[in-house]
C-alpha cells in the first residue's frame, strides 16, 4: 500500500545502510573496517568528510575500541552508531555485555560473515549466533530494503526500552548486491526518531554519578533479572514501533516473524536473512506441484518470539528449521534448538528438524531450498530423516 | 590555561576532599592521595573513565561509591578508548547545540599498569593516536595487584610475584621493566610526565599543565603498593620518595618532545635503599649481582634522560 | 539496610548519586590509632593530603578532627608529619 510515491534509489546492503546513517545523523559514530562491513565505515566517513552529516567519527584502531568508545560516548545521552562483521564483533564481544547492562542503546549493523577458523570473508550466521546472549536485541533482515528500515525503526526501539540493537544482513549476498531501496525523507527520518531521553548521562557534572560499579554477590542478580525485564518490553515496544512505522510510512514489515503461504500449510520451513527470499521462490514451486508447505521468516532473534512462533506453528505437522551456523553441540543449530523448545508446550507437538546451510558462503541454490522441503514432507510422512541434515555440504 | 600551575595545600584543601571515606582500598594504599591531588588540581570539572582494577574495585563496590564526580567503568583494557569515546560525545553534542558551549569540562582516565603497560596499551595508544582531548592517569603499582600480585610488564627485574616467584633456580622476574612513559612520548603527544605522591607540588604542576594544554597528555605516577611489594603500611610515601631519591623513578616530562628532568638527587640514593624496605626483594639482599644490576639499569636509564635533556627548545639555547 | 530488589533499583547498575561510600563504615579495620596533638599542630596539612581515607577534617586550611568512624590506622599521617613537629602519635588501638 504506497501512500504515496517514494523516493526509489538503487542501493547496496551497505549503501543502504550508510544512508540510512546519514539520514540518522548520529552523535557519534566509532567504528573499524571489516570486510564485508568496510564499505558502512568507509561511506559514513566520506558524508562527516563532506559535511553531510555533524557526527563526530571516531577512526578507533580496533573493533575492541569501537564499542569501547560507544560505550563512553552513549553514557553521555549521545545518539551513538557503529558496524563490523565476524571478527571484529567477536573482538567486541567483552563489550558487548556491558552496552547491555549499562543499558546503552547503541545500534549497530552486523554484516553477517563466518567466524575464524578457518578464516573466511563470506556470509552465515555464526557471528551474530555468538553474541545472541549478550543481552542485545538481534534484528535479521531479508534484503536491502528491509535493513534500510530497520535501522530506522532500530533506533526508535533502542531509545525506547534502552537497550542495543543489532541489524544484521547477509555478507555479499545483501551487503554487495544492489537492489532498489524506498527511501524516507531527511525529515520523516528526524521525525519518527526523535530525540533521545537517556537514564543517564555522565556529562552532568552537576550530579555525579557512578557508572559500571563492581556488582557482586548482593546485586549483580538484580541488575541482571532487570535486563530480563527489558527483553520483555523490547516485544512490546519492537510491535508498536513496527506498526507506527508501517502506518506512517505506508510499508509492511513484520515485527517479529513473516508467515509465507502458511494459511493452509500442513507443513513448513522457518528461516531467516536472504534465505527466506530463496525459500518463497521454492515454496511457490511447491505449491504449484500442490504441496501444503509454507514458510515463517524469523525476523528478531532477541528478544525470541516464542509466542508468534507458537501461534504461527500450532496446527503445522512437521517443521524444518534453517540454521546458516552450528552450535557444535551435535544437535543442530540455535534456531533450531531454540525453536524446538518453544513449540514443547503446544498440544499437538509437531515433529522437526533441523537444516545446516550455507557455511562459510557455501552458495544455497533453489535446488537444495526445493531439497530441504521434500525432507521435511518425508518427516510429515513418518519416514526416517536426521535431526540434523547439511545442505550442500560434500561427504 | 591554568592561572598559576602550583597550588599550596590551603588552597588544594578548599578545593577538594578527594575521594569520600568509606572505600576498601588496602590500610595505607596511596592512590586515594593521588586521586585526590589530581581531582584538587583541576580547576574544571572532570569526568573519569577507570580500568578495571583496583581503583575501581575498592571504590565502586555497588551500592558505594567513593566518587565525587561523574566516573565510568568499562573494562580492563578500555579505558582509554572509553574516555574517547566521552570526549567525542562532547564534542558532538557541544557543535549541536545539546550541551552550553561554554560548559567546560575535562576528561581522565585512570589505570593501573597492568590495564595500561600491557592489556590497555593498544587502546592507550589508538586514543593517543587519534588526539582525544584528555589526560590519561597511570598508577603503576608495578604489577596486578588486583589479582593477588603477579607479574606485569612494569614489574623490576629480580621482583617476586606469584607469576615470577623466587625459586631455588630463578629469582623472581627476569626481564627489566618496559619504559612506558617513553613509549607514550614516541607517539609525539603535547605533554608526558612521570610523578610521584611523594613531590606533590611537582605531580599538581603536572597535572595542572596537563590539563590546561589541548590534546591528549599522559602522567605516569609511582603507587607503591603495601601487600605487593611487602612493607609495613606506614611507609607507603616513604616508598615512593625512595624510588625518586635511588633514581629508580625519575620525575621528568616530555614537552613538545623536549625532556625536562625536574628532580635531580643531590646525593642520590644507592638503589638498595630502595629495594631493602620491600619483601619483594628480599631474596636478593645476598646477591650483590642482582643488585648490581637493578643499580645499572638505572643508571643507564638516568644517563639517558640527562642525554635527551640536552636538546632544548629554540628559545631556552 | 534493607537490600533492594530489581523493582527498586536503578536501570543499569549506576550509582545515582555519588558518593554514597560513607555509609560503609571502615573504622573497624585499625589495629592502632592516630591520637593528634592540636597544640603542636602547625597545619602544614600533610596529613591531610596523604590521608587514604579521608579521615582528616581540615577547615578554612586548618585541621579541625580526625574520623575515627572511617580511620584504617595505617600511620602514614604520623611518617608525613614533619619530624620537628611530631603532632601525630599512633597508639595500639584499645578495644
Amino acid at each position: 500500500m504506497a501512500v504515496k510515491n517514494r523516493k526509489r534509489m538503487a542501493l547496496t546492503g551497505n549503501e543502504a545502510y550508510a544512508y540510512a546513517m546519514k539520514q540518522i545523523n548520529p552523535d557519534v559514530v566509532a567504528a573499524y573496517p571489516i570486510t564485508p562491513a568496510t564499505e558502512i565505515v568507509q561511506i559514513f566517513a566520506k558524508y562527516v568528510a563532506d559535511g553531510l552529516v555533524n557526527t563526530e567519527f571516531v577512526p578507533v584502531e580496533s573493533e575492541h575500541s569501537a564499542m569501547s568508545a560507544c560505550v563512553g560516548a552513549s553514557a553521555t545521552g549521545a545518539r551513538v552508531m557503529t558496524g563490523t562483521a565476524s571478527q571484529g564483533l567477536a573482538l567486541m564481544h567483552e563489550i558487548l555485555y556491558i552496552a547491555s547492562s549499562l543499558r546503552l542503546p547503541i545500534v549497530m549493523a552486523v554484516v553477517n560473515r563466518a567466524l575464524s577458523g578457518p578464516i573466511n570473508i563470506h556470509c552465515d550466521h555464526s557471528d551474530t549466533m555468538g553474541s545472541r546472549d549478550a543481552g542485545w536485541i538481534q534484528v535479521y533482515t531479508e534484503n536491502a530494503n528491509e535493513a534500510y528500515h530497520s535501522v530506522i525503526m532500530g533506533i526508535r526501539i533502542a531509545e525506547t526500552v534502552n537497550l542495543p540493537l543489532m541489524v544484521t544482513l547477509d555478507g555479499f549476498i545483501i551487503s554487495h548486491e544492489m537492489e532498489v531501496v524506498e527511501v524516507l525523507e531527511d525529515q520523516e527520518v528526524q521525525e519518527f526518531i526523535g530525540e533521545r531521553k537517556p537514564l543517564y548521562n555522565i556529562l552532568d557534572v552537576d550530579n555525579p554519578i557512578t557508572v559500571g560499579p563492581l556488582d557482586l554477590q548482593d546485586y549483580y542478580f538484580e541488575h541482571k533479572r532487570q535486563q530480563v525485564e527489558a527483553m520483555k518490553y523490547a516485544k512490546e515496544v519492537i510491535k508498536s514501533v513496527v506498526e507506527e512505522y508501517n502506518k506512517k510510512f505506508g510499508t509492511d514489515f513484520p515485527a517479529f516473524i513473516e508467515p509465507y503461504r502458511m494459511e493452509d500449510a500442513e507443513y513448513a520451513v522457518l528461516a531467516m536473512s536472504s534465505a527466506a527470499g530463496t525459500m518463497k521462490e521454492a515454496v511457490d514451486l511447491m505449491r504449484e506441484k500442490g504441496e501444503k508447505v509454507g514458510l515463517v521468516r524469523l525476523r528478531v532473534f532477541r528478544p525470541f518470539p516464542f509466542e508468534e512462533l507458537r501461534e504461527v506453528f500450532k496446527n503445522i505437522k512437521a517443521i524444518g528449521v534453517m540454521d546458516r551456523a552450528d552450535s557444535l553441540n551435535t544437535m543442530g543449530g540455535p534456531v533450531f534448538n531454540e525453536t524446538r523448545s518453544a513449540l514443547y508446550d503446544l498440544e499437538t507437538r509437531p515433529k522437526m528438524m533441523g537444516f545446516v546451510f550455507g557455511l562459510g558462503g557455501r552458495d544455497f541454490p533453489i535446488e537444495d531450498a526445493i531439497h530441504i522441503i521434500e525432507r521435511v514432507k518425508a518427516l510429515k510422512e513418518g519416514k526416517k530423516v536426521d535431526m540434523v541434515e547439511y545442505i550442500g555440504v560434500r561427504e | 590555561m591554568a592561572e598559576k600551575l602550583t597550588l599550596n595545600l590551603k588552597e588544594l584543601s578548599k578545593r577538594t576532599e578527594g575521594l569520600a571515606s568509606g572505600h576498601r582500598a588496602c590500610a595505607g594504599c596511596p592512590f586515594p592521595a593521588i586521586i585526590k591531588m589530581i581531582l584538587g588540581a583541576a580547576d574544571d570539572p572532570v569526568v573519569v573513565a577507570n580500568a578495571t582494577g583496583c581503583m575501581e574495585v575498592v571504590t565502586t563496590i555497588f551500592p558505594y561509591t567513593a566518587w565525587p564526580v561523574p566516573w565510568i567503568h568499562n573494562a580492563f583494557e578500555n579505558a582509554a578508548a572509553t574516555i574517547s569515546g566521552v570526549e567525542s560525545a562532547y564534542k558532538a553534542l557541544l557543535r549541536k547545540g545539546k550541551i552550553p558551549g561554554n560548559k567546560k569540562i575535562k576528561f581522565i582516565a585512570f589505570g593501573g599498569d597492568g590495564g595500561t603497560y600491557d592489556i590497555g596499551l593498544q587502546s592507550l595508544s589508538g586514543a593517543i593516536e587519534r588526539g582525544h582531548n584528555f589526560l590519561y592517569v597511570l598508577y603503576d603499582n608495578e604489577g596486578y595487584m588486583n589479582t593477588g600480585i603477579q607479574r606485569s610488564s612494569a614489574t623490576p627485574f629480580a621482583a617476586h610475584t606469584t607469576t615470577s616467584p623466587a625459586g631455588k633456580v630463578i629469582p623472581g622476574k627476569t626481564q627489566h621493566r618496559k619504559d612506558l612513559t617513553e613509549i607514550v612520548a614516541a607517539h609525539n603527544l603535547p605533554y608526558a610526565a612521570q610523578a610521584s605522591p611523594s613531590h606533590w607540588n611537582d605531580l599538581i604542576r603536572k597535572v595542572r599543565k596537563a590539563l590546561s594544554v589541548e590534546g591528549p597528555t599522559f602522567i605516569s605516577i609511582i603507587s607503591p603498593c603495601v601487600p605487593g611489594w611487602g612493607y609495613p603500611e606506614h611507609m607507603s610515601i616513604e616508598l615512593a620518595k625512595l624510588a625518586v631519591e635511588t633514581k629508580f623513578w625519575p620525575l621528568y616530562e616530555v614537552e613538545n618532545g623536549y625532556y625536562k628532568i625536574n628532580y635531580k638527587p643531590r646525593n642520590p640514593l644507592p638503589v638498595i635503599e630502595f629495594l631493602k624496605p620491600q619483601a619483594r626483594f628480599k631474596h636478593i639482599l645476598n646477591r650483590p649481582d642482582l643488585i648490581e644490576e637493578i643499580q645499572r639499569f638505572v643508571d643507564e636509564r638516568w644517563e639517558r634522560l640527562l642525554w635527551l635533556e640536552q636538546r632544548k627548545p629554540e628559545e631556552n639555547k | 539496610m534493607k537490600k533492594k530488589g530489581w523493582k527498586e533499583l536503578p536501570e543499569g547498575a549506576i550509582i545515582p548519586a555519588a558518593p554514597t561510600s560513607p555509609e560503609f563504615k571502615t573504622g573497624d579495620w585499625r589495629i592502632q590509632k592516630p591520637v593528634w596533638n592540636e597544640d603542636k599542630c602547625v597545619h602544614c596539612l600533610l596529613c591531610w593530603l596523604y590521608c587514604p581515607d579521608s579521615a582528616i577534617k581540615v577547615k578554612d586550611g586548618k585541621v579541625v578532627a580526625f574520623d575515627y568512624e572511617y580511620c584504617k590506622g595505617c600511620g602514614i599521617c604520623e611518617q608525613v608529619c614533619p619530624p620537628k613537629i611530631r603532632a601525630i602519635e599512633m597508639v595500639k588501638e584499645e578495644i
